[in-house]
């Protein structure tokens, strides 16, 4: 019985690939195949979805305006994070608890109740269609997470190098540079990655932020499906190229993947 | 009771292994006594933990036999062993009081009701756990759970061995002699065969009967602590037993005289207790002896020496000298004096062991007036 | 950890709590504003009081939607954390199908909520989708766009293979943490492969899965995107969850007031579930 249980995690990869397989199948069909047949492999293969999302500027232009506002936010939430986890873990100051929990709770907010006044809020500061209003708006969930995962690995430092290091002379800026950050590197990674993941994916607030200059390629997507008719070919190939991102993110932090889960702070 | 006999064992964790170095236990043949208190002593890496995994059946062997009262066990599962086994960090169910844990076993066992209420209590009595048997094992702290651990390997009224893999890593320094005195007391009392692994030789000495010294995969020695202590059969064993541990030299051997390699030939001379002639050529011989037979000498006799450093350790001194290039460690009185840094050092004959490519040679009785 | 009393800690905290201030207060004071006041358009409002309330407490549509939400929560909930379990517990433990596996189970978490909403979208079409065309192979008439039951059939499949390999991570890494001392002092103790999960493994997994647990109920309760891709909350509205249809009054009906009334409620329902799963984890860490 034992030599069957490979079977459970093997078959379940096999429920999540063959989505994605459908997905890259339909991408190298052209759009009359995918309406006229029912093949699993394209008849007539075709690059010709890919090369007009390549040649298009709409589409590339909408890859590199979410790659741009995960960026951004990613290294806000990061760089805004360290410092303030590093006083939840060292430091008790008033209302520091009362503080923590509701960094919490903006992670429990749901993005459908922020739509509205996002939209109303970043318009009226002139941030509307930008890459830095999205970024920024994603901070409302991200950075609580980012303090949160970042809280954990710090705790795990002992209190005694900090001051070790200034018994040494060290200042807290260099300390934190050049000695703290590196025994939380894989912290950082793994909160880096967090913040990519959930920032990539979000769509309701990056295309309620944006028109025509930021508009990241989710908002694409689905402004292609409605108002063209129904290129799937097209809608296809473009869904395929998202994926390559994060599959590229996660395949560096494969390592990480098990031990970032295993702080349970996710 | 348990007589276990090791029978050509040998472990490799590689599938193919190429080579002797390849083995984390090297073939060995060894009876454990049924009832004697063993400690299996070495440094990390040297194979004790595998070795005694072999044992109680979590490893099985790539090679030879393992017998239990002349029954081959190498093929059955561990829980068909009749051996408790104490961890290294305490093993407790967290979600079970301390009564549950130490029934576990014989629940598992499906073992009558009473009968368990019966052999709980008993072992709970042996390890002053009684008071505490209704409440939950999470809270205790490291010497209690590690007594659990141990109680639900004594609750078995069929154990026949217990293994101990250095169960006192994690408990509190002050609270580790209680522990030991705890054990060596139930040895006393149930005779069972108890296999003791560490690393650490006071342990070890204070605990075993027989003392079994492990080191890189081979057994080096066996003997009573005194035996080790005086007799070391390996160079390892006379460096790993003893603080300071004994001091080894490169010599060579002629008859009954040896000289400290890279001497003039003509220089000084060390006299042996005993012959040696049988030594093969090309081996490489040594010299050990303990720093308690290294005496420090003032009046022209013996070798002579540079102090390169004296260390008081309270009740005696350390005093590392320097005979030609090799390091030596003497003990001597707290109040003995040394003057400057040239010393005459005396190696007492009849405390010194000759080494042939890291073991004992026995030699024999010099005749007197051999050159 | 000891921790010093610094009131500088303020200091470093400042950009963080601007940031995250400025998204979260600005905004809410903007919906609790609209939420007790009424418009007759031209930017003229009054004061409504709690007549907002009233009218989504008492409103069928929300009644609904909550109804549908809670359904959905509840069923995939009772799906995901069984199947994400049993998936870690199946899953080897050393050598080099570990890494394989993980990157390959992390995949779907890590694809955009759109695109995983038209990916179930173009699979479960009729005829030409491969779930949709196998189905009616089999003799089903399936058709998500029609029928309200194959619309929750597709959508609680996609949610589950959206976000169960969340669960297996998690369970997973709560599953290697546990030293090997702890099974093998389980086989000497004769223990059955039963017990060891219900001794060993579950109570050294209850932490992390009280996180999923917490992460899955939050974000399931919250979601959006996915199913409005998908089946864009019909056929009719059956498929319509709370923030499928706060967003087509909002963004949609632009009826700010219920819509703001409706987001207060919301989020406090969130705030008080989660806040009850928080304090459950605080009181369990506090425990062990």
């Amino acid at each position: 019985m034992k030599r069957l249980t490979w079977l459970v995690p093997a078959l379940y990869i096999l429920f999540l690939m063959v989505p994605i397989y459908w997905l890259v199948n339909m991408s190298f069909k052209t759009t009359n195949e995918i309406l006229g047949a029912f093949t699993l492999w394209p008849e007539n293969f075709t690059f010709d979805n890919y090369a007009k999302i390549f040649t298009d500027p709409t589409w590339y232009n909408g890859y590199l305006n979410s790659i741009i506002y995960v960026t951004i936010n990613t290294v806000i939430s990061v760089t805004a994070a360290l410092p303030a986890a590093y006083a939840f873990s060292r430091y008790r100051f008033v209302g520091d608890k009362h503080l923590f929990f509701w960094l919490l709770t903006n992670r429990m907010a749901p993005p459908a109740v922020f739509a509205l006044p996002f939209f109303q809020l970043y318009s009226a500061i002139g941030l509307f269609d930008t890459h830095i209003a999205v970024a920024l708006s994603h901070c409302l969930f991200n950075i609580p997470l980012a303090v949160w995962i970042l809280e954990g690995f710090m705790s795990g430092v002992p209190k005694e190098i900090d001051e070790t290091a200034y018994v040494d002379g060290y200042s807290f800026p260099k300390f934190f540079a050049k000695i703290f950050m590196p025994l939380i590197a894989s912290g950082i990674g793994v909160t880096a990655f967090f913040c990519f993941m959930f920032s990539w994916v979000e769509l309701l607030l990056a295309k309620t932020l944006t028109s025509v200059a930021a508009k990241p390629i989710a908002a694409v997507m689905t402004r292609t499906a409605s108002t063209s008719g129904y290129e799937l070919g097209l809608l296809a190939a473009a869904g395929a190229l998202t994926i390559i991102p994060g599959a590229v993110v996660i395949y560096f932090v494969r390592n990480y993947i098990a031990k970032g889960f295993a702080l349970g702070r996710v | 009771m348990a007589r276990i006999h090791l029978d050509g064992v040998a472990h490799s964790y590689l599938a193919a292994p190429q080579g002797p170095q390849d083995f984390a236990v090297k073939r060995l043949d060894h009876v454990w006594e049924d009832g004697g208190a063993y400690a299996l002593l070495g440094p990390s890496g040297c194979g004790k933990t595998t070795l005694l995994n072999i044992i109680s059946g979590l490893i099985t062997p790539s090679q030879g036999h393992l017998l239990f009262d002349g029954a081959d066990v190498t093929a059955l599962p561990t829980a068909a062993r009749n051996i408790a086994q104490v961890f290294q960090f305490p093993v407790i169910y967290d979600t079970m009081t301390v009564g549950e844990n130490l029934a576990f076993p014989l629940r598992n066992r499906h073992v009558a009701g009473a009968e368990v209420a019966k052999r709980v209590a008993e072992v709970a009595q042996m390890l002053d756990l009684a008071p505490i048997l209704k409440k939950k094992a999470r809270g205790l702290t490291a010497d209690v759970k590690q007594k659990i651990s141990l109680g639900r390997g004594l609750v078995r009224p069929d154990v026949a061995a217990i293994l101990f893999d250095e169960p006192l890593t994690v408990i509190d320094p002050h609270l580790k002699w209680m522990l030991r005195s705890k054990l060596k007391e139930l040895h006393r009392q149930l005779k069972l065969t108890m296999i003791y692994v560490t690393h650490d030789q006071t342990e070890a000495l204070t605990f075993a009967d027989k003392v079994v010294v492990m080191y890189e995969g081979e057994v080096v020695q066996i003997g009573t602590p005194e035996e080790l202590f005086e007799r070391p059969a390996h160079t390892f064993v006379g460096y790993f037993i003893g603080s300071p541990g004994m001091n080894v030299a490169p010599v060579q051997v002629e008859g009954n005289r040896a000289r400290l390699a890279n001497l003039e030939a003509g220089g000084q001379q060390i006299s042996l207790g005993r012959a040696y002639p049988g030594i093969a050529a090309g081996a490489r011989t040594e010299l050990g002896i303990r720093p308690e037979y290294v005496r420090i000498g003032r009046n022209g006799a013996g070798l002579s020496a540079r102090v390169v450093k004296v260390d008081d350790v309270g009740r005696y001194r350390i005093v590392r000298v320097d005979i030609a290039g090799h390091i030596f460690n003497a003990i001597t009185a707290e109040e003995a004096r040394i003057d400057g840094d040239r010393v005459n050092v005396l190696l007492d004959p009849a405390n010194i062991h000759i080494y042939a490519d890291s073991r004992r040679v026995e030699g024999e009785p010099s005749r007197a007036g051999a050159a | 950890m000891d921790k010093s009393w610094n009131n500088k800690g303020w200091f470093m905290v400042l950009p963080v709590l601007l940031l995250v201030a400025f998204n979260a207060i600005v905004p809410l004071m903007t919906v609790v504003n609209y939420s007790v006041q009424e418009t007759f358009g031209d930017n003229v409002f009054f004061f409504h009081g709690v007549g907002w309330f009233e009218d989504v407490m008492h409103s069928e549509r929300f009644h609904d939607a909550l109804g549908r939400q809670l359904a959905f929560t509840g069923i995939i909930l009772l799906i995901q954390v069984p199947l994400g379990v049993a998936i870690a517990l199946a899953m080897p433990r050393k050598g080099v199908w570990v890494s394989v596996c993980l990157v390959l189970m992390a995949l779907p978490l890590l694809i955009p909520w759109n695109v995983v909403g038209a990916i179930w979208n173009i699979l479960s079409l009729p005829d030409i989708g491969l779930l949709g065309h196998w189905l009616r192979d089999l003799g089903f008439d399936y058709n998500y766009t029609r029928h309200p039951f194959d619309a929750w059939f597709t959508l609680i499949l996609m949610d589950v293979w959206h976000w169960t390999s969340l669960v297996v991570l998690l369970a997973y890494a709560g599953l290697i943490s546990i030293p090997d001392a702890y099974y093998q002092a389980a086989k000497i103790d004769g223990a059955s492969r039963l017990a060891v999960f219900r001794y060993i493994q579950l109570p050294k997994m209850k932490r992390v899965l009280t996180i999923a647990i917490l992460l899955r109920f939050m974000d399931s309760f919250m979601i959006y995107t996915e199913p409005a891709v998908l089946t864009g909350g019909g056929p009719g509205n059956s498929t319509t969850l709370l923030s499928i249809d706060l967003v087509k009054i909002a963004l949609g009906q632009f009826d700010l007031g219920p819509a703001a009334a409706m987001s207060i409620i919301y989020f406090l329902i969130v705030l008080f579930l989660s806040w009850i799963f928080y304090t459950l984890m605080m009181r369990n860490e506090a425990q062990s």
